[in-house]
């Protein structure tokens, strides 16, 4: 195990050679156990201290000027001036219930759908090999080509989910243009490709949950459907938070597919900002409409709803361990 | 463990020496920008959209008049992207090619905000102002007279109807009596409409693509759009918008437009599955057309002149200062948009000429467009073309325009009502694009 040579303690230094002098004995030590593990973890933090730290820091500093893009170099300083607007502006609030409605209707079929999956996979199957290969084809997808799909699909004069309802006699949805069934669409492209994701998570899991608990509870009697749900639940309940909140993160940044589903309208996540979520407000104010601070601003905003959810689930894992 | 220890050895050097590969290949690139080719003068040019120069040649004849100059290209699909990255190297003011294209919508804000960045055209050699129409030469001028780039093309308007459907619908097909019917004006157009969606046997099939599209071509008609003459934003008192925005909104709600947006997967299948009757059309548009709507369709889309002449899009040609070779990149400029070269990409890619001397020349008055049933594209866009107003330009037209038609939109597809979307509308541009 990778965990166990860590917490090994060091192998002793080597006997010091009598004749060697005494301070180059000293420095030589302090070189090898003080300094050296500082210089092997250096790299992991300079490499975050410019790609990390630095951009936050410095979005930051943009977020209180007012910014152009074709005018970079001339900023004013506007303080919390783009804070506020943001916070006075329709559009954010819609964004982040926009955010938080997609959020849920793509996070929580999802999740289901994976874990009934994954038991399913977690049978003794014939080629069980393929199967788990097949459910993470879509995630292997790039968004663009899978989201670019789903337009033609969900498509109000040829897609063919309306030429389905048009079988049962639905007249056609427009799907893109109402607020709820363009989310539905664009829930259904996060949930298609991660499931598969999620669901293999899932399966690594349960195959790890001890198997004298299925013997146990298969000799009192346990049904499968029992077995599920008093044993394959609990074991998997880590698991389970650990993918809920990298979904709930996923969720809070979606942007690709709300962007490429709209096309022409995608940047106002539709006429009506429909489906606009915080990622493509950001994307709106920044790179269509070239206002940097504004953007810059959001992008806080959204780092702070991060840091909250990051809190909440440590919250959480801490009840859950005192429970 | 060896043999494990060993691959990750070889691995290691692989990549290494792949990395020292590409970083040589990337080296001997960029020496080709000077004069690593045997003395040649290699000029970048940075285009977008589709600006066929390649394609109709032009390039390789250049380079075969002058066989010093190696020409280099890059053409993002998207003007969008392309304008983003174009301000961001204006702002740092290095990256920027020898040549740079910009789109009319966006050629005001540029003279505005870096005019002293770019090189004075009109005294580049070979370039004379009366060979372009003086109003496209205007826009690319600055206060202190300089003019920072020099027109390729235009877009004047006319409308582009299908033939079949007008007959079915009891209109008259023939293009002198369809342009007849609007011929007193826009309201004619929208009336021809509503004629249409009564007697036309499917409901399925539209008279026009989008009321945007309408919108846009009355605006574009009129001299005052968005700015006046002192830079004053005034489009919430023009009546002009106002009454182009009623009427494009009554279009959509007496249901006479397909609810499309332009340029969007949809609008183009659309052409190809004959959803609508009739889409206002620059002269570049006929292309798309022709390409989107396909060999089924031919000869059963046609062209008839427009209630009023009008421009949409178009492009210059621009040389900021601080290029190797702003002398050579000039010179090529002013070749690529003398007449003769405008006459040759209309003849062979449809890009309407923005010099008025080309629009005399006998490729381009007499040409005629077989998909379009043989109709006299030369005639008709060059009538609109001399009939298109002095408009006032401003820096945000384009993105104000577009908040406009997304609130035309409004009505057209979400059902608003009209006074409620402008209130929209006007917040919205007041919030993004002034404020």
């Amino acid at each position: 195990m990778a965990t166990s040579t860590l917490t090994d303690t060091p192998a002793p230094p080597p006997a010091p050679e009598s004749h060697a002098p005494r301070r180059q004995r000293s420095l030589r030590y302090w070189l090898d156990f003080r300094a050296a593990p500082y210089a092997y973890v250096a790299p992991f933090f300079a490499v975050f201290a410019a790609f990390g730290l630095y951009p936050l820091i410095y979005t930051g500093w943009i977020s209180l000027h007012e910014v152009e893009l074709g005018t970079q170099d001339q900023r004013t300083w506007v303080g919390l001036d783009n804070y506020t607007t943001m916070l006075g502006d329709d559009r954010f609030w819609k964004a982040l219930t926009n955010t938080f409605t997609i959020g849920v209707i793509s996070t929580v079929p999802q999740l289901l759908m994976a874990l009934g999956l994954a038991h399913l996979l977690n049978y003794k199957l014939r080629a069980s090999a393929f199967w788990r290969v097949a459910i993470l084809t879509p995630y292997a997808t790039s968004v663009a080509a899978g989201t670019l799909v789903f337009a033609l699909v969900f498509g109000r004069d040829f897609g063919m989910i309306n030429w389905f309802l048009d079988v049962f006699g639905v007249s056609p949805i427009d799907w893109e243009a109402g607020r709820w069934t363009s989310q539905i669409a664009i829930a259904t492209i996060v949930t298609w490709r991660w499931t598969g994701y999620n669901a293999l998570i899932y399966l690594a899991a349960m195959q790890a949950v001890p198997n004298e608990l299925y013997e146990a509870s298969a000799i009192d009697g346990a049904s499968r459907w029992q077995q599920f749900r008093k044993v394959t639940v609990p074991s998997l309940r880590p698991t389970i938070l650990f993918t809920i909140v990298v979904s709930t993160i996923g969720a809070t940044q979606l942007f690709g597919e709300p962007l490429l589903f709209g096309g022409t309208a995608g940047a106002r996540g539709g006429t009506d900002g429909q489906y606009q979520t915080l990622g493509v407000l950001l994307y709106q104010q920044g790179w269509g409409l070239f206002h940097l601070g504004r953007a810059a601003a959001i992008a806080w905003a959204m780092f702070l709803i991060l840091v909250a959810i990051a809190a909440v689930h440590a919250l959480i894992t801490r009840l859950l361990r005192r429970a | 463990m060896l043999t494990v220890h060993k691959r990750t050895r070889r691995s290691t050097a692989l990549t290494v020496s792949a990395i020292l590969l590409a970083t040589l290949a990337t080296a001997c690139g960029d020496d080709g920008d000077d004069s690593g080719d045997g003395g040649k003068v290699t000029l970048n040019l940075g285009l977008f959209g589709t600006m066929p120069y390649e394609e109709a040649g032009l390039f390789e004849e250049y380079e075969s008049l002058h066989p010093d100059i190696k020409i280099k290209y890059t053409s993002p699909s998207d003007e969008q992207n392309y304008y983003r990255t174009l301000q961001t190297r204006l702002a740092a003011n290095s990256g920027l090619a020898d040549i740079q294209a910009v789109e009319v919508g966006r050629i005001r804000e540029v003279v505005e905000t870096h005019a002293a960045k770019f090189t004075d055209m009109s005294k580049a050699p070979g370039v004379k102002e009366g060979d372009w129409l003086p109003w496209k030469w205007q826009q690319a001028k600055a206060a202190d007279g300089k003019v920072i780039g020099l027109g390729t093309d235009i877009g004047p308007m006319a409308l582009c109807y299908r033939k079949d459907m007008f007959a079915k619908a009891g209109l008259p097909s023939d293009r002198e009596q369809v342009a007849a019917l609007w011929e007193s004006g826009w309201d004619g157009y929208v009336e021809a409409g509503k004629k249409f969606k009564a007697d036309y046997p499917d409901d399925g099939v539209a008279f026009m693509d989008t009321a945007s599209g309408l919108y846009n071509a009355m605006i574009a008609s009129s001299e005052k759009q968005y700015y006046d003459a002192d830079g004053k934003v005034i489009y919430k008192d023009n009546d002009l918008v106002t009454k182009a925005w009623d009427l494009s909104t009554e279009a959509a709600e007496a249901g006479l437009t397909a609810k499309l947006r332009q340029f969007d997967t949809a609008w183009d299948q659309g052409f190809s599955n004959s959803r609508f009757a009739t889409v206002v059309c620059p002269a570049w548009m006929t292309a798309h057309i022709s390409d989107k709507a396909g060999e089924a369709n031919k000869g059963k889309w046609d062209i008839a002149a427009p209630p009023a002449g009008a421009n949409w899009g178009g492009s210059f040609l621009t040389v900021p200062s601080g290029g190797k070779h702003v002398k050579e990149a000039q010179e090529l400029a002013a070749w690529l948009t003398a007449p003769e070269q405008q006459a040759k990409l209309f003849a062979k890619n449809g890009l309407f000429p923005s010099s008025s001397k080309a629009m005399e020349a006998p490729e381009v008055s007499g040409a005629t467009l077989e998909y379009f049933d043989g109709a006299p594209s030369g005639k008709i866009f060059s009538e609109s073309a001399t009939s298109i107003p002095v408009t006032v330009l401003g820096p945000k037209d384009g993105a104000i325009k577009d908040n406009v038609s997304n609130g035309i939109q409004l009505v057209e597809q979400q059902g608003k009502d009209p006074d409620d979307a402008w209130k929209s509308t006007v917040e919205t541009i007041d919030k993004d694009v002034l404020g």
